[in-house]
């Protein structure tokens, strides 16, 4: 039987629904799953993760000291260290912005192949399904080696609970901070509770047609109001409506949300190469003939400044 | 300082992509630098204004053909090129091995600098392996970079705008992210002058590169089609937003 590693990610001291869903994933083959955890276990913790699936809780705590704990090279040598000890074969983390910064650390420090941002992996095969060319290709990568590690796509699975009798132990790591990369500072945002973009289920996303900054407040209350993160187009970025990290596309953020709402967008290659995963996408545009209403769900033609206040109204 | 920058040589993002037979794409297209390795080599190029004595070499694997990657990488500011030439498709384990093995031929390098990711394979790794190759340090979406008493001071990029600022030692490995620069494109006399300079050619197989101990490869590449059947949704805006409502809460069942 595999055996593989899950590396969790924690939010607010909870395992985030996107480290769920990819128990989910890995829980379809026939594999002995660990949880590996950096964070602290407690028995919210326990029962999320045994509820999903999980076999074994693996408990690696790391120091609180920020300058340890937030480390990336840290973090990726913790992980690295459980595969060894516990003989995985197999390792999944998310593609998340802090995994992009840690799970392919973890292959180099192996020296074992990696797949960023998985949107389905067949573990039979060892066949990971991602995309390439800007989001305009799906390729189906195969993996050899002694080891082997999947980076996946936040959303690309939605958890199903699947209960295991799942056991916790603790696994004490060395944790000493590489001396040639620290970190010195860190900034959480002026909004650390917004939601982040790749884990959102609600995307509300504006582009050229919000004409200028003080109009992109209408896409902020709609979010709001409907608990969705905010995207921009690029456009939106360059005008300095919406800062970078908003940017959704091919030189922004890939995202795979429950509901993409496009909002004055017209649906750009490049925009498309970041959302074009959606379940479900609304466009809303002036324009019939914009690429992105030929490309979604719902296709909702008329003006955004009508549209947004009545929806901002009646949520 | 001897600055490498490590360019791609990407299909254009706007460029239609076909495949041909399973597992190749037809290269009949716009190939350019890849868009993260502008960032990267401009950055390098704004390290030399303060450092003047140094050297910036621009490196890139691929065909024959990567040889303009490398000129533009010149017309925006590398001194010389490095092409380690190959027609064969390399995982990210294999060109990072290539990479590493041209740059220790070449040199000893202060700073390396890459993009953040490929827009081809979209690997986001081959950065961290070429550091774990040469054992320096190494940052991903780099949006700052300041050289303080020795060591690099960089701020990185997470998602939703928090960021993370670090201390690396030189030699040190950075992936550029978009908010490194603006970069710098080339005027006519930058793109005249890029010609006269430097380009070495060196064979992947001269590099005599032992098989690494797992590999990534592609087994098949199919267009990723939408699917997607527009529905219009009619009537006022009221009756448009009411309609994008009930579909939100009984539909997508995102919203209660
Ligand atoms: C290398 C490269 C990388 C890129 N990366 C990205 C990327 O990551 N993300 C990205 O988004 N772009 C990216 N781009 C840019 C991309 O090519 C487009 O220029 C951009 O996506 C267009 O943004 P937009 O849809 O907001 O603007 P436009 O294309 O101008 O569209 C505006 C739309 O708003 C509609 N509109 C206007 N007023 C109203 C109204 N009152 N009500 C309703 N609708 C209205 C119009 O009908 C139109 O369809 C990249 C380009 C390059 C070359
Ligand atoms: N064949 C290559 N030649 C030169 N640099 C490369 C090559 N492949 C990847 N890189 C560098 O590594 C970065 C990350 O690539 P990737 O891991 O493919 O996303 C790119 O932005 C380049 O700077």
């Amino acid at each position: 039987m595999k055996q593989a590693g899950i590396y969790i990610e924690m939010e607010n001291n909870r395992v985030k629904d996107t480290s769920l869903g990819m128990i989910t994933l890995a829980a379809r083959a026939d594999v002995f799953l660990y949880a590996l955890v950096l964070d602290g276990v407690d028995d919210s913790t326990r029962q999320n993760l045994a509820e999903y699936g999980i076999n074994t809780i693996v408990d690696m705590p790391l120091a609180d000291d920020p300058q340890i704990r937030r480390n990336p090279a840290v973090r990726a040598g913790a992980i690295a260290d459980a595969a060894r000890e516990l003989k995985l074969d197999t390792i999944f983390g998310l593609s998340t912005a802090e995994g992009k910064d840690i799970i392919p650390r973890v292959a180099a420090m192996m020296d074992v192949p990696l797949v960023m941002d998985c949107l389905d992996v067949n573990l039979e095969k060892n066949i990971a399904r991602t995309s390439q060319y800007s989001g305009k290709v799906m390729a189906d990568i195969q993996l050899t080696g002694s080891v082997i590690i999947f980076g996946i796509r936040p959303n690309a699975v939605q958890p199903v609970p699947a209960p295991a009798q799942a056991q916790t132990i603790t696994l004490t790591l060395d944790t000493t901070v590489p001396a040639n990369l620290s970190l010195l500072s860190w900034d959480d945002g002026e909004d650390g509770g917004r939601i982040s973009l790749a884990e959102a289920d609600i995307i509300i996303a504006g582009g050229r047609g919000l004409k200028n900054k003080e109009n992109f407040s209408l896409i902020f209350e709609c979010a709001g109001k409907m608990n969705a993160a905010v995207g921009a187009s690029r456009v939106a970025v360059d005008e300095g409506w919406v800062p970078y990290a908003c940017q959704v596309g091919q030189t922004g953020e890939k995202v795979s949300p429950q509901v993409y709402i496009a909002c004055g967008i017209s649906g750009s290659i490049q925009h498309f190469a970041g959302m074009k995963t959606a379940k479900m996408i609304i466009a809303v545009n002036k324009d019939e003939n914009a690429a992105i209403m030929a490309h979604c769900d719902y296709h909702v033609q008329g003006d955004l400044f009508e549209i947004l206040p009545e929806l901002i109204k009646q949520l | 300082m001897q600055i490498y920058v490590c360019v791609k040589h990407v299909p254009d993002s706007a460029a239609n992509i076909h495949i041909l037979g399973n597992t190749q794409i037809d290269e009949k297209v716009a190939f350019l630098l890849n868009p993260y390795d502008e960032h990267a080599v401009t950055e390098a190029a704004v390290l030399k204004k303060t450092v003047p004595d140094s050297d910036i070499i621009a490196v890139c694997m691929g065909k024959k053909d990567a040889e303009k990657t490398i000129r533009s990488a010149m017309a925006m500011g590398a001194d010389r090129g490095l092409v380690v030439e190959t027609d064969a498709v390399c995982d990210s384990m294999t060109t990072a091995r290539a990479l590493h093995a041209a740059i220790v031929q070449d040199g000893s390098p202060d700073i390396i600098f890459t993009g953040k990711e490929s827009i081809d394979s979209e690997g986001m790794q081959t950065l961290f392996r070429i550091g774990a190759l040469f054992d320096f340090p190494v940052v991903t979406n780099a949006v700052s970079l300041e050289i303080k008493s020795g060591k690099a001071v960089v701020t990185c990029e997470l998602a939703g705008g928090r960021t993370r600022t670090f201390q690396l030692a030189l030699p040190c490995v950075l992936g550029a992210g978009r908010g490194l620069n603006t970069p710098n494109y080339p005027t006519f006399p930058d793109v005249v002058k890029a010609r006269k300079k430097p380009i070495q050619t060196i064979s992947l197989d001269s590099l005599g590169i032992p098989p690494g101990p797992g590999s990534a490869k592609i087994v098949a590449l199919e267009p990723l089609i939408q699917k997607r059947r527009p529905k219009k949704i009619l009537g006022t805006p009221a009756e448009q937003a009411k309609e994008i409502i009930r579909i939100l809460q009984q539909d997508a069942k995102v919203i209660s």
